[in-house]
């Protein structure tokens, strides 16, 4: 094969591998649960249990059915992306880097505070729950702001 | 299904709600993926090449700094490739792991610039504003082409 081969044309020869985080933000299903679903599938897949959820490794089919199963779950409280790195990867993993969070980790964390929001708006979007008004903060006025000035002179 | 580029461009909400309503996602995780697995590695830890600062030069000038044009070498197919967007605006995660202000701007830029469909909403702060979030989302994916084009 040739060292100039793109990703692409490498994927075309070879069976797609790819990684799938999974987070789980429910309140009846923990991370513990959506591991074990995935040690019960039959397929070849590997799985790294972690604080948020797992991450699931293989070929591209497996994981796709395997990740549908845990989105059935809990539908809208289990959320997944794919990841660039395999789990255990020299290049992230804090194991080999010496301590530390990983590299994209405080993204995720961030991102993780803000699921609860939105599994309990897809709940509503799902009920057809009409939108509530929304209070948004306005910005206060000149004139507002040099009154409250002048009056503690 | 509609490729959807979603920006911030690795974010895992966006993701999921575009692959949820029945779009493929555009993100960064999987141009990731294909730079760190192809076998040569040219430049560890990733497999840049020399064609890389080449394409970075179509969507960035030269003077533009190195650093945006080897992300836009990754950023700019993404877009070229795209058929929709959903794009939020001041997203506090976009600061930080997410790198480079200038290459977040340029690729709103060059994402606004297509013509093609696009939704822009605020990052929610509250959740009445997640719930707009969400709703406004969903219905612009379910507006979207179910089937592959033609």
């Amino acid at each position: 094969m040739s060292l100039n081969a793109t990703g692409s044309e490498l994927m075309d020869s070879e069976e797609d591998v790819i990684t799938k985080i999974v987070v789980i933000s429910s309140d009846s299903v923990l991370p513990i649960d959506a591991a074990m679903k995935v040690y019960q599938s039959e397929t070849a897949i590997t799985i790294k249990e972690t604080c948020f959820g797992t991450m699931v490794t293989g070929p591209r089919n497996a994981v796709d059915r395997v990740v549908d199963e845990l989105r059935a779950m809990d539908m809208n409280h289990v959320f997944v992306k794919e990841r660039g790195f395999r789990p255990g990867d020299e290049r992230r993993c804090r194991a080999v880097r010496g301590g530390g969070p990983r590299p994209g980790f405080h993204y995720l964390r961030e991102e993780v505070q803000m699921l609860p929001m939105i599994g309990k708006a897809l709940d509503a979007y799902d009920k057809h729950v009409p939108l509530a008004e929304i209070h948004r903060a306005k910005k206060i006025e000149v004139k507002k702001l040099k009154d409250i000035i002048e009056s503690n002179i | 299904m509609a490729k959807v580029i979603i920006y911030p461009i690795n974010s895992l909400i966006l993701s999921d709600l575009v692959e949820r309503f029945g779009h493929k996602p555009l993100a960064m995780m999987e141009k990731i993926k294909e730079k760190v697995n192809t076998v040569g590695v040219d430049s560890p830890p990733l497999n840049i090449t020399a064609e890389e600062p080449k394409m970075g030069l179509k969507y960035a000038a030269v003077e533009v700094p190195a650093g945006v044009r080897g992300r836009m070498a990754i950023v700019g197919p993404m877009i070229d490739e795209a058929e929709a967007a959903v794009i939020v605006n001041e997203a506090s995660m976009a600061f930080g792991c997410m790198g480079c202000a200038r290459t977040n701007e340029l690729t709103k830029y060059l994402i606004r610039k297509k013509e093609i469909p696009i939704l822009e909403v605020e990052y929610p702060r509250s959740e009445e504003e997640g719930q707009e979030f969400v709703y406004k989302i969903a219905e612009f994916l379910k507006s979207l082409p179910p089937e592959d084009k033609v």
